[in-house]
């Protein structure tokens, strides 16, 4: 595979780990304020859309970023997916739809409780489908049951996405975002008491990933075949696996401890690298097993000019969103009083 | 069947998605605009408009938000032919516009929720770059149309594209004029749009302070956008008249090719008996504005192969309805300009508001109407002359669900909008206090 190749299908990953990371933990917010519970049941809800507010049209632009270099750089994929998975990405995108405006809609719809309930369990129940969704459709994409001649989807549209393994993929998804969401929140607040509700529900949702992973684990034997000896076979992902459970076993260990800010770097480091190591065990395809990425790519020139949009953009993007962090990631104004604002920001460091 | 069910679905993605675009381009101009006028005079009456104008945008800009990613699946779910041969031709402005729509994303958040946290110059650099990278992902995504108007940057064969140079596609032959158009006609929309609900509370309350002060952040940039408007649009019509002649003759109801061809105004054309009866002819008028030359030839529909021809009578209403109103809201800038500048300030007479009022709605009325000109204009095409749209639709079945799924969502969501927005008015009224803002007290 050429040199262009590499870094474009890097960045595709990358684009997929930063959804996840950022993205991935919106949803889960939205799952807590389903779940919230017990005595400080609005304050949870508060700290939710606190954390949410200022960041959340940023973190599901990595989505449309991922699927800009798919159908710029493997157009044929993108088709192929299209077709295959019409019908959960139409639900997805219902999803995406309910769960943005109803966010925005209950900021600015301030009438008082009821009316922001409503648009509360409108946001919720949108980030609960939608991460299950989304898991269906990479299950449906790595499972090989999507079936290609040519440009054309032979396979039908529903089989792939409905398979059992698909589903545990959907569940998977849903677990680790939920589980996201929650060691995030930890450090998002200076009340211990709701320190402790979240680091909680982190660790009940970390065993629930764990419980996820592994059932996938087992149906991708019979479900996804090629997924199963990629998983197993090559040592640059047992690698993978062996640094992912590293980070599993330290954000565990820490969120027992209650070093919030450093478990919260390893949570994210384990969902990057179960997300890495699904796109390692695939490769080279991009759909299973008909769809590899360099028969899928776009010409030399288009690579070529894409790299350098996507080299501009990222010297554009990530210094206004680190600097979007800062601002809002400080639990004082980071200006306001100037030298307290860079050491109050991370507390455990 | 399905077809026009896919057909039905887009459009109504794009109809609805365009409004909240050119307003998630528009307002944060009008915002920074009010932010400076705030700073210079001290005034917090432009304080409180900017601060208004900042939930407005933030509101648009969400549904805007969503109703792309929307857009950006929907190219795939329903043309995946399309994306899948031409993706890599048409993949380079996309990713500029992804990039432009996230520092736009980046910089709301910031502005929104910084006004305490930052410094002022810092928050109001912010807003600048909501304006400019608003204005970016425009004029990146415009010029995908364009190429789709006027292909350039490859060689089709049977087997996809060769020789591909995605900045030439990027680039093609007619962006200039169509960018310029469809950027104006943002701004216009959104001005006009503001200027009428300020104009609407104006004559109940007659001398509100705030809404005088918003009305004149609204006018010079509705009138101004009015005015250049007209010349925006001949320059395209003049590159349609070249690169696309089928276009122009559906717009104009012209069936025979003539020499010193006059302009129709109004008509309904109709394709059995080849004439457009009802129309009021300017003669040789559209031999002049086309090519600059009263004895110009123009090619009537006649000149094409009949299944190549778009939907005439569509074509041609819609083009009437985006040139009267443009017409209509460039004699109100010249009137209020004219007033402005009799009496040194912007005119308050309710004759003058009323005429705002009504005007308000049109520049939306306008874009709509000139979308839907070019869109319908291009037609059986996707890419002109290159792939048929009949050719692009994805063989899924029963598209109806999604598309009266979609439908009602949008209906939905446009209602929402309007209530929250009528709301974010209404707390401005005189003798109101402003609404209690519960998810703002954490």
């Amino acid at each position: 595979m050429s040199t262009e190749l590499w870094l474009l299908g890097g960045a595709l990953v990358g684009s997929f780990v930063l959804y996840a990371l950022f993205g991935g933990a919106d949803f889960g917010g939205g799952v807590w304020d389903l779940l919230a519970s017990g005595p400080r049941k609005a304050e949870q809800r508060a700290l939710i859309a606190r954390a949410l507010g200022p960041v959340w049209e940023v973190n599901h632009v990595w989505l449309i970023i991922g699927v800009v270099i798919l159908f710029g750089v493997f157009p044929r994929a993108f088709a192929v997916l299209s077709v295959a998975l019409h019908v959960p990405l139409t639900l997805l995108l219902l999803g995406i739809v309910f769960r943005g405006t109803a966010f925005t809609f209950r900021t600015y719809d301030a009438r008082g409780d009821k009316v922001q309930r409503r648009w509360g369990l409108v946001f919720s129940v949108a980030s609960v489908l939608a991460p299950l969704l989304l898991g269906m459709c990479v299950g449906a994409m790595v499972s090989g049951d999507i079936q290609v001649e040519g440009l054309a989807v032979v396979s039908g549209f529903l089989s792939a996405w409905l398979s059992p393994f698909a589903l545990a993929v959907g569940v998977l998804a849903l677990c680790l975002f939920a589980f996201l969401a929650a060691v995030y929140l930890t450090a998002e607040t200076r009340e211990p008491a709701l320190q402790e509700d979240f680091r909680r529900r982190a660790l009940g949702a970390g065993v629930a990933v764990f419980l996820a992973a592994f059932g996938v684990l087992l149906l991708a034997r019979g479900g996804a075949p090629r997924v199963w000896s990629g998983l197993t076979g090559s040592p640059f992902a047992l690698g993978l696996h062996a640094a992912t459970a590293v980070a599993a076993v330290l954000a565990f260990g820490l969120l027992l401890t209650r070093h919030f800010w450093p478990a919260r770097v390893a949570a994210a480091a384990q969902v990057g690298l179960i997300v890495s190591g699904w796109a390692v065990s695939q490769y080279p395809y991009l759909v299973v097993p008909d769809v590899t990425l360099q028969g899928a790519a776009a010409n030399v020139a288009t690579q070529r000019a894409l790299l350098v949009a996507l080299a501009v953009g990222g010297a554009l993007i990530f210094p206004s969103l680190f600097f979007l962090l800062r601002v809002f990631q400080s639990p004082r104004p980071p200006f306001s009083t100037p030298g307290a604002g860079g050491k109050a920001a991370r507390p455990m460091q | 069947m399905d077809l026009l069910y896919a057909r039905a679905q887009m459009g109504l993605s794009l109809a609805f998605h365009i409004i909240f675009a050119a307003a998630g381009i528009a307002l944060p101009l009008l915002m920074v605009l009010s932010d400076v006028k705030a700073r210079r005079t001290g005034d917090a009456d432009y304080v409180e408009l900017s601060k208004k104008l900042a939930k407005g945008t933030a509101i648009l800009f969400a549904v805007g938000a969503v109703s792309g990613t929307v857009l950006s699946f929907e190219l795939g779910l329903l043309w995946p032919a399309f994306m899948g041969t031409y993706g890599e031709v048409i993949g380079l402005p996309f990713a500029l516009e992804g990039t432009a729509f996230f520092t736009e994303a980046v910089f709301l958040g910031i502005y929104l929720y910084g006004r305490e946290r930052i410094p002022a110059g810092l928050h109001l650099f912010s807003g600048v770059m909501v304006a400019v990278s608003g204005a970016a992902s425009a004029f990146f995504v415009t010029l995908v149309n364009a190429f789709m108007n006027h292909p350039a940057g490859f060689t089709p064969t049977a087997g996809g594209p060769v020789n591909v140079d995605p900045v030439a596609a990027m680039f093609s032959p007619g962006w200039a004029y169509q960018v310029l158009h469809t950027l104006l006609a943002c701004y216009q929309a959104s001005a006009f749009a503001m200027a009428g609900i300020h104009a609407f509370v104006l004559l109940r309350h007659p001398g509100a302070a705030f809404h005088r002060k918003a009305l004149s952040v609204a006018l010079p940039l509705a009138c101004v956008t009015a005015l250049l408007q007209p010349f925006a649009g001949d320059l395209e019509a003049e590159h349609i008249a070249h690169a696309q002649p089928v276009k122009l003759a559906a717009a104009e109801g012209l069936f025979e090719t003539q020499r010193g061809a006059p302009l129709s105004v109004g008509g309904l054309p109709d394709v059995e008996t080849g004439t457009t009866p009802y129309a009021i002819e300017i003669p040789k008028g559209l031999s002049i504005l086309a090519f600059r030359d009263p004895d110009a030839e123009v090619k009537g529909l006649n000149d094409f192969p009949r299944d190549e021809w778009p939907p005439v009578l569509k074509v041609h209403l819609a083009f009437q309805v985006m040139v009267g109103t443009g017409g209509l809201m460039a004699l109100l800038a010249v009137v209020t300009l004219f007033l402005r500048w009799r009496h040194k300030a912007w005119p308050e007479g309710r004759r003058v508001l009323w005429g705002w009022l009504l005007c308000g709605p049109l520049g939306v009325v306008a874009m709509e109407a000139g979308w839907l000109v070019t869109e319908w204009g291009r037609q059986p095409w996707i890419i002109r002359g290159v792939m048929r749209t009949a050719d692009a639709v994805t063989p899924v079945t029963h598209l109806a669900v999604p598309f009266w799924t979609f439908t009602l969502v949008y209906l939905f969501l446009g209602a929402m909008v309007v209530f929250l927005l009528v709301r974010q008015v209404a707390g401005t009224l005189p003798g109101r206090a402003p609404p209690s803002e519960v998810a703002h007290v954490h």
